[in-house]
């Protein structure tokens, strides 16, 4: 019965559990049903990844059969996603207790939690779903709540509010170009659904089919963050509650990023010609600007929180760009990234988060002074995740730089490898910075007594970076099937 | 092309409008105003997709065997229905936010806030 519905029940369980947690009188009580869904949620990852015998799992919703009803997909890509999700969710979540305690007004606490189900329910079924419309419905579904989540920061800093706005209104923008982008491949193949479509565009009129194509990419290129299109990230993700940055920042994006990669390599797989036009000469040196750009503002900012949102724009650059040079290799480096990424920056917010619910002040280049050994569990485990985005050996972001590089070197492209090197290397500088102000610097204030639960799932997370940096495989072999199940239509159709 | 404008001129009204709430976004300082924009960009894509489902002629997809029909696509207008729904929740959600931050801030003229929003950078001593 439960292995037979686990691609629904990963999707419907945190968005029913939802419901029932925002009515909860308590904080507590909602935090330790969010944590027991979250923990639902993670196992029926573990075990949808292990179904189907690498082969990929239709699951028709309601019983009608694709392509008139909806379709979920639990094939290479969707596992590894859900898998991504579902465990970074567990662990923020577990995270999310004393902050959100000590952020948000006790009466908003459970409410708060049904948010955050309604983000995780939303951003699951965006990467379970195989039909083009219903993935808009739940991308509305995560950022409605996201924005709702981002907002809670008011009760910390008034310009929360601000930035939850600009995200509303950005996001619903994006969101409806995604939509009109569908409109249009719906008028001439008639199908939603995503199979379907990269069967039927091939043979349909050209002028709509590129027109859908620009939208949707435009559409989800801005929910995913990518340059130029990602103004709305640092403000949102640095004035959320710290409990809201680490979730958002794990998952949210990534799942966007994803459904670039479906429109690309799935619906779109029959027109390599023109995805690769795109790929090559829009998406590559966007992410290449992305890498620079991100990584040049993330050394002149001065607030941790935003600092580690404009890195995130050049994380996102390093994936973007990975996907738009279109090799199984390179997609599937794409992937590792993914994961890598996930753990690598869900580590950072939480760190910054416990430092600044510590100190009680934002925390910001001359706030953090000294604090490296006022707080050494949580600054040692930060700085393990530090070490692991700028990619050193024994750290998982090490192994994500070495499949990128080899990835995109065996595609011929020398200079972008360099590029990519070259601002690798930047990186260390706003790492350094942090790390010589939280370490060199005396420290002035009350002793600190660290909290296990806010640092206990932070150094969850560390420790994850630096197994997956010894040992990689489950996850560069889970990026390949991902990476062979993400294009397998284009295979059949002979692209690629 | 004068034919096109005669058989098409719904399409162009979708185009019209769209251009318009975008503009209207881009440009109004005044908070409520922005979301106006966006809700009126959201109808030029309701227009759009209602327009692809409609066949001259076409009536509603009721299904009666004794007679011959000419139907319109009942599914356009179906999905339409949900991302109205969403419209409606996104339009919500901003005045929601907007009513916060007027408490918060005062006003919901953009420049204003920007300008407090600048002060605050000042008092927590982070650069912008």
């Amino acid at each position: 019965m439960i292995a037979s519905n686990l691609p629904a029940l990963i999707v419907a369980t945190p968005l029913i559990m939802a419901a029932i947690v925002a009515l909860l009188p308590s904080g507590a009580l909602a935090w330790a049903v969010t944590l027991m869904t979250s923990l639902a949620v993670m196992v029926f990852a573990i075990m949808n990844a292990f179904s189907g015998d690498g082969q990929s799992i239709s699951y028709a919703l309601g019983g009608w059969p694709p392509p008139w009803g909806i379709e979920f997909i639990s094939d290479g890509a969707s596992r590894l996603m859900v898998l991504i999700l579902s465990g970074l969710s567990f662990a923020s979540t577990l995270y999310a207790k004393s902050l959100i305690e000590m952020e948000i007004h006790s009466k908003d606490q459970a409410r708060t939690y049904g948010a955050w189900l309604l983000t995780m329910g939303g951003l699951l079924g965006l990467v379970m779903t195989a039909d083009a419309f219903n993935l808009f419905v739940f991308l509305e579904i995560s950022a409605l709540s996201a924005v709702t989540l981002v907002a809670m920061g008011a009760g910390v800093d008034r310009r929360a509010l601000i930035a939850a706005y600009n995200y509303t209104i950005i996001g619903a923008i994006g969101a409806t170009f995604y939509v009109i982008g569908v409109g249009f491949c719906y008028a001439v193949t008639g199908t939603l659904n995503m199979a379907d479509l990269a069967q039927r565009l091939p043979d349909a009129t050209a002028a709509p089919v590129f027109v859908g194509l620009a939208f949707m990419v435009t559409g989800i290129m801005v929910k995913a963050a990518a340059f130029p299109v990602h103004m709305w990230l640092p403000a949102a993700y640095g004035y959320a509650p710290s409990a809201v940055s680490s979730l958002l920042s794990a998952i949210a994006t990534k799942a966007a990023i994803y459904v670039l990669a479906r429109i690309f390599f799935t619906i779109f797989s029959g027109l390599p010609d023109v995805t690769d036009l795109i790929l090559k000469w829009i998406l590559l040196p966007l992410s290449i600007m992305a890498m620079f750009g991100g990584t040049i503002l993330a050394i002149y900012e001065k607030d941790l929180k935003k600092l580690l949102a404009q890195s995130s724009i050049a994380q996102i650059g390093y994936i973007t760009l990975a996907f738009s040079v279109a090799t199984i290799s390179s997609i599937s480096a794409g992937f590792i990234h993914m994961a890598n990424h996930a753990i690598i920056k869900g580590g950072l917010f939480m760190a910054v988060g416990a430092i600044a619910v510590t100190i009680g002040k934002r925390a910001n280049i001359n706030s953090i002074s000294g604090v490296g050994r006022a707080m050494p569990w949580t600054s040692s485990a930060m700085l393990i995740c530090g070490l692991s985005l700028i990619g050193l050996p024994l750290t998982a972001g090490f192994i994500s730089k070495v499949y990128l590089v080899l990835a995109v070197m065996d595609a011929g492209l020398g200079l972008v490898t360099a590029l990519i090197l070259l601002s690798s290397a930047l990186s260390v500088l706003y790492l350094w910075k942090i790390v010589e102000v939280m370490w060199m610097r005396p420290y002035q204030g009350a002793p600190i007594a660290e909290n296990i639960m806010i640092y206990g799932p932070l150094w969850l997370v560390a420790a994850a970076n630096i197994v997956f940096g010894i040992y990689a495989k489950p996850v560069v072999d889970m990026a390949d099937a991902a990476a062979r199940a993400i294009t397998a239509h284009a295979l059949i159709g002979g692209g690629l | 092309m004068t034919s096109l404008i005669a058989t098409h001129w719904n399409y162009l009204v979708v185009v019209a409008l769209m251009m318009i709430g975008l503009y209207i976004v881009m440009s109004r300082q005044n908070l409520v105003k922005k979301l106006i924009g966006l809700a009126i960009f959201q109808t030029a894509l309701f227009l759009l997709y209602i327009s692809l489902g409609r066949i001259s002629g076409g009536t509603a997809p009721i299904i009666d065997a004794t007679k011959d029909y000419t139907y319109s696509n009942p599914l356009p207008h179906v999905l339409i229905l949900t991302a109205i729904v969403v419209g409606v929740a996104t339009t919500a959600l901003g005045l929601a936010l907007i009513l916060r931050i007027n408490d918060a801030f005062g006003t919901i003229e953009e420049d204003e806030i920007l300008a407090a929003k600048d002060a605050d950078s000042k008092a927590h001593g982070g650069a912008e």
